[in-house]
Order: C-alpha cells, then sequence, then structure tokens
C-alpha cells in the first residue's frame, strides 16, 4: 500500500499541530462554536448524543496491521473497547473526550493516519472496491487513482467550503459496481476503449440522502494523464454553482438534475479545457510512482484447491460452509480473498474490539502480507490468504467470533449508528438489526435464502445507505416516535439502484415481522435459483405490499 | 489597530467600502470600494474619481463580469458574508489564472485565520480580518502548513511537478 513520504508526514504532523490549535482556542473561548464546528468536522468530529464521535479515515479502506493495532490502542486508551467501521470504510469512535482528540490524532498520525476530511462540506474519503488488486475481473487496479484522488483533494484549497459534502468512488470492474459509483456524487469507472487503451469514464450527480438517485454519464472516456483535471473541472462547477441557502438541495445532484446532463456537462468541459494539458495533468513518473506504491504481495507459486483445503472441506462441514460464503475466488492461484463479517448476532453491526483488532493485526501479519480492507458492507477483508493456510485461520476467527458464515446473507445487516449514538437519528437501527437477526438464527434456513442485503439507516442522510438494500428499513419520526419505512429493490451490486417504498411505515416492533413476512413470500414466489432481488425484479412490488397491508380496497 | 493582512503583515487600510445602502453616496476623496452593481451602472464616472476604485465581488457575482475591466482595477474585494459560502475561492483563482490578474485581491467579510492559508493559496493577498477578532492573531493562519499536494495561485505544480524526476 501506499507509504508516506517524508512531505506526506510533515503534512499530517502539521494538521495535528492545527486542529490542537484549534481545539486549544475553542476550548479558551476564543473560538466561537460557530467558528469551531466547520473545523472540527473537517477534522470527523462530531459532536454526538453522549460525546463526541470521531471518524477515522481508512483511505479506499486499505489499513496495514501496525495501524489496526494502533486502533486498537485508541480504543483502549480514549474509548471503550471498541470501534465502528463505517458504510465510507472508515472507523468511528464513539466515546472519545473532546480535549483528548488532538492526542489521539497525534497517535494516529505515528502510523500515517488521519481524520482529515471525513466530515463536513469537503470532499470525503475516496472509497473502492474492497477486492482492489485481487480481483480477477478488474480490469485495471483502482488503488493508484484513489491514491491520486486522495492526495489531489487533501486540503484542496479552493474546495474546503463545497455546498454539501462530496464522495468519490472508483470501480474497475466491468458490469457491477462493486464501490457503488452509481450513487455517488462523482463516480469513476475505469473503462477500456477497444483500443487496449484504459480510461475514465466519470459518472456525476448519483447520491443516497434525502432525493436519492443515481448518477449520469457526463465524461464517456477521460485519458489517465487527465483524470485530476477532469475532477476539478467538476468540482470547479460544483463550488460556483451548487446551491448554498438550503441544505436539503445543495449536493451536486440537485443542480446536475436542475440544469440537466447537457449544460452540466458544458460548463465543465469548459473548465477542463483551461486545465487540460497544464501543470495538473498527471506525470508518467507520478502515475507510475503510484502503481509501485501497490505492488503484488511476494505470492508463492501454488495451483488451486491444495490437498490441505480439499480434506479440510470434505471433513468439516461448518468450516465448507464459512469457506463458501466467506471467501472468494483470487486472481492468484493458491489464494482466497476471505472476509470477516462484523455480524455476529448479539453484536453492533460493523463493531469491532480492541482485543479482535489485534488478533485481526496478528492473523493479517501471519496469513495476509499484513494488510486488511474494510468493506462498506461494514466487514473486513484480508485479502490474500492461501488455500492451504485457510482453515488454521477459520479456526482461529472462529475462536473471536469473527467466522460467521453470513456474507451477503439475510444477517448481514449494514447499519448506521442510528439513535443509539447519533444526534442527526430520527430512530434507532441497532435493535432493529439485532430483533431480525434473531428472527433468523437458523443458518441452514438462511443460506436457502442465499443473497439479500438488508440496509437499516436512522435517518434521511442514509448512512446505512438503507436506498440501496435489496430491503432498506428507514427510520422517521411521527410525532415524537420512532418509525420504520420500508423499501424494496433497491440494490448495490451488479448496478446501483434505489429501492421502492412498500407503504405506510410501521412500529419497531413490528419491522421484524414484516422482514419475516416479505422473506416468506419471496420463498413462496421464487423460481429455482433465484435470488430475492431476481424475484422482486419479476413480480414486481404489489404481491408484497398485497401481502403486507392487504388486498388494495 | 489595523484589521488588515497583505502580503503576509499587518497594514493600515486606506480604502473604504462603499455600500449601495450609504445614504452619502460616494465620497468625494479617497480610495474606495464599490459593489458591482455600481461599478457597473457608474464605470465611467468612476474612472474619474479622486482616489483609487475596487470592485467587491459577491458570492454569485462572477469575475467574468469584470473581465473587460481587470486593467482599471488596483484592486478587487471578495465578499464571504459567512465564512462556509466557499465561492470566493474559485472567484480568486479563476481571477488569477484564467484571467491573470495581478492586482490585490482582498478578502472582505466573514474573514479568520483558519482559512487564510486556503484564501492565501487560491489567489488573495489581503485579508480585512472580521473587526471583533485579533489580526495579529490571524496572521499565524498563513503559516500552518509547509506542504501542499496542489497546484495553486502561487505555484502553478503540483507536488508531482515540484519532485525531481
Amino acid at each position: 500500500m501506499y507509504v508516506y513520504q517524508d512531505y506526506d508526514q510533515r503534512l499530517l504532523d502539521e494538521r495535528v499541530a492545527q486542529f490542537r490549535d484549534q481545539t486549544q482556542r475553542y476550548l479558551d473561548g476564543k473560538l466561537a462554536e460557530e467558528e469551531y464546528r466547520p473545523l472540527r468536522l473537517q477534522n470527523g468530529l462530531y459532536v454526538q448524543r453522549y460525546a463526541p464521535m470521531l471518524r477515522v479515515a481508512v483511505p479506499y479502506g486499505m489499513m496495514a496491521s501496525a495501524q489496526l493495532r494502533m486502533l486498537a490502542h485508541i480504543c483502549r486508551t480514549w474509548d471503550k473497547g471498541y470501534c465502528h467501521v463505517s458504510t465510507r470504510q472508515n472507523i468511528q469512535f464513539n466515546w472519545p473526550e473532546l480535549q483528548d482528540v488532538p492526542d489521539i490524532l497525534e497517535a494516529l498520525a505515528s502510523v500515517q493516519m488521519h481524520a482529515i476530511q471525513t466530515s463536513g462540506n469537503c470532499i470525503r474519503n475516496t472509497t473502492t472496491d474492497e477486492f482492489a488488486g485481487v480481483n480477477a475481473k478488474e480490469i485495471d487496479d483502482p488503488r493508484p487513482w484513489c491514491e491520486l484522488i486522495r492526495q489531489w483533494s487533501t486540503f484542496n484549497p479552493e474546495f474546503a467550503y463545497l455546498p454539501r459534502k462530496f464522495k468519490i468512488a472508483v470501480n474497475a470492474v466491468p458490469d457491477e459496481d462493486p464501490a457503488l459509483i452509481g450513487v455517488h456524487d462523482i463516480g469513476v469507472q475505469i473503462v477500456e476503449n477497444g483500443q487496449d487503451e484504459t480510461g475514465f469514464q466519470i459518472w456525476a450527480g448519483g447520491g443516497l440522502g434525502r432525493t436519492p438517485m443515481t448518477g449520469e454519464v457526463i465524461g464517456e472516456f477521460i485519458e489517465p494523464k487527465y483524470l485530476l483535471a477532469y475532477l476539478e473541472a467538476v468540482l470547479r462547477v460544483y463550488n460556483k454553482y451548487g446551491i448554498r441557502d438550503n441544505k436539503y438541495k445543495a449536493r451536486i445532484k440537485i443542480i446536475v438534475k436542475a440544469m440537466g446532463r447537457d449544460k452540466f456537462r458544458e460548463l465543465t468541459e469548459r473548465e477542463f479545457a483551461e486545465l487540460k494539458d497544464g501543470p495538473i495533468t498527471l506525470t508518467e513518473h507520478e502515475i507510475e510512482r503510484m502503481r509501485a506504491s501497490f505492488p503484488a504481495p511476494a505470492y508463492s507459486s501454488l495451483t488451486d484447491l491444495p490437498q490441505a483445503l480439499s480434506q479440510a472441506l470434505s471433513s468439516d462441514k461448518a468450516f465448507s460452509r464459512w469457506y463458501h460464503t466467506n471467501t472468494r475466488a483470487h486472481k492468484q492461484a493458491g489464494y482466497r480473498a476471505v472476509t470477516l463479517t462484523l455480524k455476529k448476532t448479539g453484536r453492533v453491526p460493523g463493531d469491532i474490539t480492541d482485543e479482535q483488532l489485534d488478533v485481526v493485526a496478528d492473523l493479517a501479519d501471519r496469513y495476509s502480507f499484513g494488510e486488511v480492507r474494510t468493506t462498506h458492507q461494514q466487514n473486513m477483508v484480508l485479502a490474500d490468504v492461501r488455500q492451504d493456510e485457510l482453515f488454521d485461520l477459520w479456526q482461529a476467527l472462529e475462536s473471536m467470533g469473527l467466522a460467521t458464515p453470513n456474507l451477503k446473507l439475510l444477517t448481514d445487516i449494514v447499519a448506521c449508528p442510528g439513535g443509539d449514538y447519533c444526534s442527526l437519528a430520527n430512530a434507532k437501527s441497532i435493535p432493529i438489526a439485532e430483533a431480525i437477526q434473531h428472527r433468523f438464527e437458523d443458518m441452514d434456513y438462511l443460506h436457502d435464502l442465499g443473497e439479500l442485503d438488508i440496509n437499516i439507516s436512522g435517518c434521511m442522510n442514509a448512512c446505512g445507505h438503507h436506498h440501496i438494500g435489496h430491503i432498506g428499513i428507514l427510520g422517521v419520526d411521527k410525532k415524537g416516535r420512532e418509525y420504520y419505512q420500508i423499501t424494496l429493490g433497491g440494490r448495490g451490486d451488479k448496478v446501483s439502484r434505489i429501492g421502492d417504498k412498500m407503504g405506510p411505515s410501521f412500529e419497531s416492533d413490528e419491522v421484524a415481522d414484516v422482514v419475516e413476512k416479505i422473506v416468506n413470500l419471496y420463498v413462496e414466489l421464487r423460481h429455482d435459483g433465484e435470488l430475492f432481488i431476481d424475484t422482486y425484479e419479476r413480480v414486481g412490488m404489489e404481491p408484497f405490499k398485497e401481502r403486507i397491508y392487504g388486498p388494495a380496497n | 489597530m489595523a484589521q488588515l493582512i497583505k502580503d503576509g503583515a499587518l497594514c493600515e487600510n486606506s480604502w473604504v467600502r462603499v455600500t449601495p445602502e450609504d445614504a452619502e453616496g460616494i465620497p468625494a476623496n479617497g480610495d474606495i470600494i464599490v459593489s458591482l452593481s455600481c461599478w457597473l451602472e457608474q464605470k465611467e464616472a468612476l474612472k474619474n474619481h479622486n482616489g483609487k476604485v475596487a470592485v467587491c465581488l459577491k458570492p454569485g457575482q462572477e469575475p467574468a463580469e469584470l473581465a473587460g475591466d481587470l486593467a482599471d482595477l488596483p484592486m478587487i474585494a471578495i465578499d464571504f458574508p459567512v465564512f462556509a459560502d466557499g465561492r470566493g475561492y474559485s472567484y480568486a483563482r479563476e481571477l488569477r489564472t484564467r484571467y491573470g490578474y495581478q492586482g490585490e485581491i482582498r478578502a472582505v467579510g466573514d474573514v479568520l485565520q483558519d482559512q487564510l492559508f486556503y484564501m492565501w493559496r487560491c489567489g488573495f493577498n489581503a485579508f480585512d480580518i472580521r473587526a471583533d477578532k485579533d489580526a495579529s492573531e490571524a496572521l499565524k493562519g498563513l503559516n500552518d502548513f509547509t506542504v501542499t499536494y496542489q497546484a495553486d495561485a502561487r505555484d502553478p505544480r503540483p507536488i508531482y511537478r515540484r519532485q525531481p524526476e
């Protein structure tokens, strides 16, 4: 992964000093609350229901084992022994004290981590496929491009006070959308043009939150060296013309829709024409430097399905189930990519303890070249595990509660922290997730149901990505009581698509029943081998609506 | 006490900002900052003003409106009604890089220490610090960082063109 140069480290150290000074001035009363607020937000610091929440950046989801150990240390020293993986592949701490945050940032900086631009109206953490670099289907490794975007967006002086938050994702897999680029402010799709040249198709104007929508293609084929020039052009248009007097209309999607894609593209092209071939153009040297920052690990020359693996698969049913659910094909023969679902029933989705972090770090060192990834489904990945060592790894994970074989299954629920922590939330998310997980405890049945994404958000901001869940659950406030609205048919897999609203909302103790009824109907209706989403797309909303609300009229 | 930071140092402010609401209208003498509408309406008369004349752009008023007048303007002020409205950053950058404007670009309004470094990088060289703040303290904001990744109005080279190949 990208290793800091001296100047990267210096920039981080200077940021820590700057934030320490800002926080001190705030505590001394020299900086008013409204002046400090955007500054702390741009450092990932929210003031929450019980304590501040600190969101630490995990650029495109990549971490080294030493960084995991530092997170564990922070959990122990300044928090309550756990942290949370967010849907932006970041890490959140729920219980730090405001005055400790500069020290936490200093500790993070010592392992090349930070909280820069993890919140606020600026360019956020760039995300990508958690299997980047090991996915046999990708046409290029997206991570060098993500790192270029990270550097370009870090403290970019022109784009620190945008109308609203701005999220960029990069995908290099054709005909799939593992990075959800369709629902990002900018989606970068790495494409081939038929002449063996790769370039970027640029999407703009997608986003979840209020008024969810998928983006539109505004740049058909941008040459690699112009990537940053094109992004800068889009940002300049957005910074100048984005709506600023109504925060609910301030995302880029609203102006792309309002002015129309063609007009937006025309304005972008005008800015782009000026930037193109100027100094922002990437040099060959820089592109090569970035590629060299993500070398393939020192793989051994192996073959698939070694005897050790096939023996374990045939002799241990639990291992076999985990293998088929939580590991996936790798572009290097003899290896698999392993997902640790942080979705054990009874645990908050995405939460991980200090002890587990330390174990994962050790396992990463032992089995996966010392690297770990976070996923937007709030899980973790060991991307490069030898197949003949999978059984040993599984045993170690199993003993730590990290081998629940439910990846992509119904209980692999994505949920924001919700009303238990977040001051923006209208309703709780965590107890809803737990109630659903308890309803579906039979692992055989879960596997029979197959892939089914449930996403829960505690409010319109959609941190739980409810719009793209096959079953989406949104907490709403009705006269001071928590209700839940259900959407069906969203997806964030082959494509990104916004789900359809089913109908009137439900009380919290009804949600698990409703989910169960929806699932039961799917089981009745499904054709052989049909996943929930396929059945939904075939039969549409009506049968589900009727089952839940009774026949119309 | 001086509230103006110019070219990295505190200095006295000789300029008076004339708003359209000013009952007395434009003063007879002295250096004045007028609104864009005032400038566009009275441009010719203002060229004979006994003193220097600058124009203040508000958010939503783009530099393109002054494209033909830049040679006549020793200073362009860019107003930040609230510091979180970031349009002015793009305006300053555009004045420097698209139009090659060499005069003073001054940030006025809600101008505070913690935004100065970004403003300076975007091409502002003068900062009229909000009246209730200590400008000598705010001055420190210009030195928050010694490292920058991107090209800016000061240095057209992003970091990857500053490294020896």
